[in-house]
């Protein structure tokens, strides 16, 4: 090495600085997006005193120019290595009356270059001076990204008196010592690396907008780069790198620690948006943060990397909701609080099943679980002995009330215990289906930031491999068993807490993400509990009533209603592993006199009837009730299904994660219509799915589709009104979890619940679902619903399943109908499902039947070999892929293939 | 509002239906054509590319619809400069010479069509140097100089049907039923490509439209189709069917039709040059065709409906019935 490295304090290359005043310019006008009227330049004293030239994107003149006094003032930092074109779209979406003051901070953007580096208090005290220049005046929410957020913070500390509340935006104000942290910044501080990364590069500055996925475009990544075109003009940039304070003893770690701690007593609204696919801040800082703000408001943009509101731009107009509605008092919408309050009223007024077990009846069986070498039973007061003993436990391993605990347990004995002991202390339950598959699971439970997670050890491996943060609690036959955990309670006498608010969090749900990522569900204790009392009031669950639960979200609410249950021997994440010879045995075992089974599992169940003996037919004929729920369940399944199960009803509850049930249904019952299926009585083929009449407690709206298919405002019940189903009721979800956009929007109006799904009430008040509000085709002659056209064209002769997907522009959308022969013409391709070219075209009859049949006008009718479904339900077909293969293959030779193949095929 | 048009361009299957059309909404009816058709309005012989005889024929009249056009896939550039550019400039001029008018530019959607897919998309501005081959720069041209024409006293408009069929139709039908009876008819690519076309009685009434409601369509370029996109190698198929003929079988790869159609253009363009050998006028393929029929173009009708206030009334089922 030629020359010793320069330490981390030290500047480099500072010989080579030049004159602190180089010219900077100001940006041009052709950035995309950037006005270039916000552009200003604005002199203040820095905070050695010395005048300093400050470029601003400011709003703050125009509205002064236009006569528009100002409600509130946004001001907004930028970190390291953007400027204040980060914020162009908070500028541009700005409400009437609201300033924002996006800085470019000294020595970086189009600001002055100071020449010397500055430290966190020198940044802190000179934003000071420039408001103080600006005159700035209350209330003002700081707005911040990345190393922007202590600068931000800093500044409101030091400005109680303006401050009215934080938006932050992947920052961090914490920097353990210990923790490697951002392992990337670190990276680039190595002295040898520092000075060409940061410096004599423009690798760091350009790296910054590289990491989103997909990328940005070329212009804005460019717009970012342009203040940085030099290394003179990047001093700043490697200065801030070396200002984090990584180790004990830096000059800035005081100043850090001072703000940290600061921020714990910062009474002001907070929200933090969040992009967790962030490679520098990652979901440690998320969680740092929330320690810090516990009232914070979260809005995660799942798909969003380090600059979020470029990859997430609909977070801006998040990010103005919450603050329109938290800051200067302006109308939050009075008749929604009220709605809100009433809301809470009502709740407060329903039936609810506290979430413990039920050990009235201490000695009868509570859980069986077959599958092992021989079936494992427990009763009540076991059960209820073991949650105590299992609850001290975990209070021993440091779970308090509040805390969430990740639960990784197959279902059985050992979940049932592990979450009613979750529920004993209070805390929080998350859950996750491994049927979302490893990468989607992993994601759902690192966003819900779990303090704990309790699972079998290739599960914690799994929790490890996808980065789900909290401490490990390992139950299994090899480590510490749930017995060995009991017993670490023993010796832990702290009291287990009573009297619980049945208001605080019970559990994290997740969607199945079949149109999105996973969206955690909070319900609220409460919640829970009513969800359990209404499945007990609408289905009739009696005293002494036993059950099979072959439906995870069912299985667990047996021991808080003091109903048996039997686990049968099945992979319960995996539907279709329920043979009839499984299903005789759990009701064999327990009595049962009720079915709980998805769709998968029960067609599997038909499919397999034929190995059955005399004596388990015999065993069959007794459940009185087969509840099957998870997907629109055709009523020619329930028919077969009455075939092998002779003495039972069937009922096909309607709902989804959020809300569950809404409405519930007998489609074999006689006079009952649905559309789906075929060859049974009772149908009205064109109409939809129906889902029956909501269940008692639970309200149904429609809020009408407008041309375009965009869903009203506001509700009716008229009958005949198509448009999205939305719900109310005692058992809807608290909110989605650090989603506050995304649950602002789900719940118009308060209160209620936006299912995503459409449909319309008919005269006699039955729910009828027509398919997914995203699956919509809305054409140049209004909204077209898939189910009603589905249902038209699924009893052609020679089709075994159709799917509506719409292809074109929104507005101007063609319906193409995608069909399964049940033989295909021809030596075809069977493995792939997604046939190229002609092969794609159905023949000329077929296409000419399926266009007669439809009702609606078609563009193409295609053929497949199987359509592609969604991995979580293996029952939903996912629309959104077929759309785009229908969408390749309409477009022609000169269209790249987008979408390709589904991977996931029905069964 | 009726009052006396001229239709140019009269004796092609829309110029006729549109004639008939208006006479039917009570215009007084001229056409002119280069050779006597033998119809049942009064008829005005003469060539576009004659300004004598355009100005003779336009003056006069309330109203021109100006139909006639060069649409020929091949051919020399001066002669499509020649009729569909200045012809449609000596229609202009003739209308102002005579104090204003109504001007119906019947235009096409390849003039703004740069050889991708369109799908849903609406009446983009015609590009003369983008547009591929010389038909569609020419139109492109034409309807440029139409629509700048548009003023207080001459009120123009350009509609631009897209692939125009019916009974009689020489151009689509005519050729793909030809070709398929000499087994010779071929489909470039998979033929999944979604295609607009439009029923002739539909293109007729949307132009009258586009006339009688000139004081809301004039200034602005209106694509017309059926609003029913089909797979075109379904159209060709269900066309084949209803005239009698086997439906192709053949698939070309749109690389090589893109190849032939380059070949074709380069024999064709020397056909003209050298004497002795006999010109092509109507070549199997050209690249401008290869792309026609490979890629999709489908468009969005929303706007034009409720300018024209027009729906089409003949679905292409309809239509099928009726060649």
């Amino acid at each position: 090495m030629p020359t010793p490295a320069p330490t981390p304090r030290q500047s480099v290359h500072d010989s080579a600085r030049r004159s602190a005043h180089e010219e900077v310019g100001l940006p041009p006008s052709t950035f995309p997006g950037l006005d270039r009227g916000w552009s200003r330049v604005v002199l203040a004293a820095d905070a050695g005193g010395l005048t300093r030239r400050w470029h601003l994107l400011d709003n703050g003149p125009a509205l002064e120019a236009a006569g528009v006094p100002v409600r509130g003032t946004v001001l907004a930092v930028h970190g390291n290595p953007t400027w204040a074109y980060l914020w162009r779209r908070v500028l541009e979406q700005a409400p009437p009356g609201w300033r924002v003051v996006a800085v470019d901070q000294l020595g970086m953007g189009w600001s002055e270059r100071p020449g010397r580096p500055r430290t966190l208090a020198q940044r802190v005290d000179d934003l000071a001076g420039l408001t103080d220049a600006l005159g700035l005046e209350g209330p003002v929410v700081a707005l911040a990204h990345d190393w922007g957020g202590p600068v931000a913070l800093g500044w409101a500390l030091a400005h109680p008196e303006l401050v009215a509340g934080v938006v932050l935006t992947n920052t961090a104000v914490h920097q353990p010592v210990e923790h490697a942290a951002p392992s990337v910044i670190r990276l680039a501080r190595a002295p040898v690396l520092l000075a060409q990364v940061c410096r004599t590069t423009p690798a760091f500055v350009r790296a910054t907008t590289a990491l989103s996925r997909p990328s940005l475009p070329r212009g804005v990544r460019d717009a970012f780069a342009a203040p940085y075109a030099s290394a003179h003009r990047r001093d700043a940039v490697a200065d801030f790198v070396r200002d984090i304070p990584f180790e004990d003893d830096h000059p800035s770690r005081a100043t850090l620690d001072q703000i940290a701690d600061g921020v714990r007593g910062l009474d002001v609204p907070a929200l933090l948006v969040w992009g967790p696919r962030d490679p520098v801040f990652s979901q440690r800082y998320l969680e740092d943060l929330l320690g810090r703000l516990p009232h914070a408001d979260v809005h995660v943009c799942p798909t969003a990397s380090h600059l979020v509101l470029e990859d997430s731009p609909e977070a801006v107009g998040v990010v103005w909701e919450w603050v329109q509605q938290h800051v200067s008092g302006e109308p939050a919408g009075p008749e929604g609080q009220g709605d809100r309050a009433s809301a809470v009223e009502r709740r407060h007024h329903v039936a609810t099943v506290p979430v413990a077990v039920d050990v009235s009846r201490p000695d009868e069986t509570a859980v069986v679980e077959l599958g092992g070498a021989r079936p494992r039973r427990v009763s009540f007061g076991e059960l209820g002995g073991r949650v105590e003993a299992l609850a001290r436990g975990l209070a021993a391993r440091g779970v308090r009330p509040g805390d969430r605990v990740a639960v990784l347990v197959p279902p059985g004995i050992d979940l049932t215990t592990v979450v009613y002991a979750v529920w004993r202390l209070g805390a929080v339950v998350v859950i996750a289906d491994a049927g979302l598959g490893l990468g989607r699971l992993g994601a759902a439970l690192r966003g819900a930031g779990p303090r704990h997670v309790i699972g079998i050890a290739p599960a914690l491996a799994l929790a490890a491999l996808t980065r789900v943060p909290g401490r490990r609690i390992r139950v299994d036959r090899s480590g510490s068993t749930l017995a060995d955990l009991a017993a670490e309670g023993l010796g832990h006498d702290a009291p287990l807490p009573e009297g619980l608010d049945e208001d605080a969090d019970g559990a994290v749900l997740f969607t199945s993400g079949a149109t999105g990522p996973p969206k955690g569900v909070v319900y609220t204790r409460r919640g829970l509990g009513a969800q359990v009392a209404l499945l007990r009031d609408t289905f009739g669950f009696g005293p002494g009533e036993r059950f099979v639960a072959a439906f995870a979200p069912f299985a667990l609410y047996g021991p808080a209603l003091g109903l048996t249950s039997a686990v049968p021997d099945m992979d319960v994440t995996a539907p279709h592993t329920l043979t009839a010879d499984g299903l005789a045995q759990a009701v064999e075992a327990v009595g049962a006199t009720m079915v709980f089974a998805a769709p998968a599992a029960l067609r599997n169940v038909v499919a397999t009837a034929g190995s059955l003996t005399t004596h388990q037919h015999e065993v069959l004929a007794g459940p009185r009730l087969v509840l099957s729920a998870g997907a629109p369940v055709p009523a020619s399944l329930l028919h077969e299904v009455r075939a092998v199960l002779t003495g039972a009803q069937t009922q096909t509850p309607y709902g989804m994660t959020e809300a569950l049930p809404v409405a519930t249904h007998d489609p074999t019952s006689p006079g009952e219509g649905s559309g789906q299926g075929s060859g049974s009585g009772g149908e009205q083929p064109g109409a939809g799915v129906c889902v029956g009449h909501p269940v008692p407690g639970v309200e149904v709206g429609i809020a009408a589709l407008d041309p375009l298919g965009v869903p009203a405002e506001d509700l009716q019940t008229s009958p005949g009104v198509v448009g999205e189903i939305v719900v109310r009721g005692p058992h809807v979800k608290d909110r989605y979890d650090r989603r506050w956009g995304t649950q602002r929007r789900s719940a118009r109006p308060v209160g209620w619940h936006r299912t995503g799904d459409v449909g319309r009430l008919d005269d006699q008040g039955r729910l009828w679902v027509e398919g997914r509000l995203a699956h919509v085709v809305p054409t140049a002659d209004g909204p077209v619903t898939p189910y009603p056209v589905e249902d038209r064209v699924r009893g052609l002769e020679g089709i075994t399943d159709v799917a509506v997907v719409g292809v074109g522009p929104v507005g101007t959308q063609l319906v193409v109908l995608v069909l399964v022969p049940t033989r295909r013409a021809g030596a075809l391709a069977r493995t792939t499902g997604a046939p190229r070219g002609a092969h794609a075209l159905a023949g000329p009859d077929l296409a000419a039947r399926a266009r007669a049949a439809a009702g609606v006008p078609v563009a193409a009718v295609l053929v497949r070999d199987w359509l592609p479904v969604d991995v979580r339900h293996a029952s939903k077909v996912d629309r959104t892929a077929l759309a785009h293969w229908a969408e390749a293959v309409l477009h022609g030779s000169r269209q790249r293939r987008r979408g390709g193949a589904p991977r996931t095929r029905s069964r | 509002m009726a009052g006396r048009v001229l239709v140019t361009g009269a004796s092609g299957m829309l110029g006729g239906a549109v004639a008939d059309l208006l006479a039917e909404h009570g215009w007084d009816v001229t056409v002119m054509q280069r050779r006597p058709a033998g119809g049942r309005h009064r008829e005005l012989l003469g060539d576009i590319r004659d300004a004598d005889a355009v100005r003779r024929a336009v003056t006069g009249q309330d109203a021109v619809v100006h139909l006639a056009a060069k649409v020929d896939v091949v051919g020399p550039w001066r002669d499509f400069v020649d009729i569909n550019v200045r012809g449609t400039r000596r229609v202009i001029e003739a209308l102002r010479a005579q104090g204003g008018g109504r001007l119906v530019q019947v235009s096409s959607p390849s003039v703004a069509h740069t050889g991708r897919s369109l799908a849903g998309a609406g009446a983009g501005p015609a590009t003369p140097m983008r547009a591929r081959g010389h038909y569609a720069r020419t139109k492109a041209a034409a309807e440029l100089f139409a629509l700048e024409a548009d003023s207080a006293e001459l009120r123009t408009t350009a509609v631009r049907p897209h692939l125009v069929w019916g009974p009689g139709d020489t151009q689509l039908v005519g050729r793909i039923a030809e070709r398929a009876r000499q087994g010779r008819l071929a489909l470039v690519g998979a033929g999944t490509a979604l295609v607009d076309t439009t029923y002739v009685d539909n293109a007729a009434t949307a132009l009258v439209a586009a006339l009688e409601r000139i004081e809301v369509a004039h200034g602005q370029a209106l694509v017309v189709t059926n609003g029913e996109p089909r797979p075109i190698g379904e159209l060709v198929g269900d066309i084949c069917r209803a005239v009698g003929a086997p439906a192709p079988r053949l698939h070309l790869p749109v690389p090589l039709a893109w190849g032939l159609g380059a070949a074709v253009e380069g024999a064709t363009a020397l056909s003209e040059r050298v004497p002795g050998v006999p010109t092509i006028t109507q070549p199997p393929m050209t690249r401008f065709l290869a792309e026609q029929l490979s890629t999709a173009h489908w468009f969005d009708q929303r706007h034009t409906r409720e300018v024209l206030d027009w729906r089409p009334a003949v679905t292409i089922d309809e239509g099928l019935t009726r060649l």
